[in-house]
């Protein structure tokens, strides 16, 4: 029973953390844009009477979803109500339970009973975040094909077109790490990337991959529909793309699964080539630094590093993609496409080929 | 065994929780103004201009059909890339032919001239 209540445990923290940071992540995407854009930004949100003084970021957190679900819930005429309904929701579920797999800690040891920090462990966790993040294709495709709108279907072909061209380069670059590490159990991968290179490098993922790194970041982001690569959405093109005839907390569900995959590609990079929850020299029971020096710490204090240092990578991961999107133009169709298909899917599968010589040339 | 999957069973219900509270939300606390030219699908203002579902360019369908195809072959390098080690140079030449069939593929398919958007 005991075992039950954490498995739910854990399952809760894993969705409401990734909640929580998506949720942040809204307000550091109006606020990051503003201090692009040289001005104030989400600054007007103010409880006025309860608090005069303004809290930023939390009146935001507040006053949007308040905003959104108080809106009109818009169905245009001639939609297909089920689907429209159907859309947002498989757009939005497959995203957030990708993150049972995302280990965010090491073993946790609470008297006798040791916890292992990953919602679900399960040992071909690479294989089902693949699966949940390829379903959720589907929202975007119903969503502009329900709208009985042009531009929404426009949007909804382009975004399924785009998805599953880049889903190959990113599956790929995901090939040449399970090869590296020779599993695709998240957590083994994280443990394994805690040793040591030459007894000074940390053996980061991205350090034997460097190209599959960037391979992953880019069909990521794509994955994600955001500028440069929004073109199922591009507002100077097809108004707002598969979600045009949305309204309330519906487009909010649409707009809460584009930063909830910037999120995942975040946390996938993150565990897969910057160490997961490892944090540089630190063991179990304390630093051990290259030049002999060890500094011992608690376990709870070595846990507690290991969970903080896998949420400021998963955050700089983040904010990069965040100040990507305001840094670019948007490409356009056809060059998005290519990039695609004769870029990165010849280059991932060098890599491969690539990864597969050196590690048997090195008597793997 | 299975149990491992209970977990994944606690998320979905949870995100499940989530994404039908996101539906529904507006529904049960939106408010509701209904107005015949208001319900029509937008067109940046114009009435529209007949259906919305009309036909669309073949080059869809066939990045669909190429899709289906190399990402099939992608998920069979997985088994061998987790045991690969194991299998060693039988394994990588085996392997290596596999790719060499995928790439002259996707040459075959670029040669064709199916991946240009401009023609």
């Amino acid at each position: 029973m005991a075992e039950l209540a954490i498995a739910a445990a854990k399952s809760l923290f894993a969705v409401i953390s990734a909640l929580g940071v998506t949720a942040v992540l809204l307000w550091i995407e109006r606020k990051g844009s503003a201090l692009i854009h040289d001005r104030i930004g989400a600054n007007r949100a103010a409880i006025v009477g309860l608090l005069p003084f303004n809290l930023g970021f939390v009146n935001t957190l507040l006053a949007d979803p308040i905003k959104l679900f108080t809106k009109e819930d818009f169905v245009p005429e001639g939609a297909d109500r089920t689907l429209h309904a159907l859309a947002p929701f498989l757009a939005l579920v497959p995203v957030l339970v990708v993150f049972a797999a995302i280990p965010f800690g090491d073993v946790l040891r609470i008297g006798t009973r040791e916890i292992n920090l990953q919602a679900a462990s399960l040992d071909i966790g690479l294989l089902y975040i693949l699966a949940m993040v390829s379903l959720s294709v589907y929202g975007i495709v119903l969503g502009g094909w329900a709208s009985n709108n042009r531009w929404a279907l426009l949007g909804g072909i382009r975004g399924s077109a785009l998805m599953i061209s880049y889903e190959l380069a990113m599956g790929l670059a995901i090939v040449a790490v399970v090869m590296t590490y020779g599993t695709l159990d998240l957590q083994a991968i994280c443990r394994a990337q805690g040793e040591l290179l030459f007894g000074v490098i940390p053996s980061w993922g991205v350090v034997y991959q460097p190209l599959g790194f960037l391979i992953l970041l880019i069909a990521g982001m794509v994955e994600s529909k955001r500028v440069p690569f929004d073109q199922p959405e591009g507002e100077s093109e097809i108004v707002a793309g598969y979600f045009t005839e949305y309204s309330g907390s519906k487009q909010a569900a649409f707009m809460f699964t584009d930063f909830a995959e910037i999120v995942v590609v975040s946390a996938l990079v993150t565990t897969l080539f910057f160490g997961g929850w490892q944090v540089p020299y630190l063991h179990v029971s304390g630093f051990v630094l290259p030049g002999g020096l060890t500094l011992a710490l608690p376990h709870l204090v070595v846990a507690a590093l290991q969970v903080a240092s896998y949420l400021v990578k998963v955050l700089f991961f983040c904010s990069l993609q965040i100040l990507v999107r305001w840094t670019l133009p948007r490409y356009r169709y056809d060059q998005v496409m290519a990039l695609g298909w004769k870029r990165l899917l010849p280059l991932a599968l060098i890599n491969v080929v690539a990864t597969a010589l050196v590690v048997v040339g090195w008597g793997g | 065994m299975l149990a491992e999957y209970i977990p994944v069973l606690v998320t979905f219900l949870v995100a499940g929780l989530v994404g039908l509270v996101m539906v529904l939300g507006s529904r049960l606390f939106g408010t509701r103004a209904r107005g015949r030219i208001k319900m029509r699908p937008f067109e940046c203002g114009n009435p529209p201009s007949g259906p919305a579902r009309q036909r669309f360019p073949v080059k869809f369908y066939l990045v669909a059909i190429f899709f289906i195809a190399f990402d099939l072959e992608i998920v069979f390098m997985y088994p061998w890339a987790v045991i690969f080690r194991e299998l060693g140079i039988f394994g990588l030449i085996e392997m290596f032919l596999f790719i060499a069939v995928l790439t002259l593929g996707l040459v075959y398919v670029w040669r064709k001239g199916a991946l240009e958007w401009e023609s």
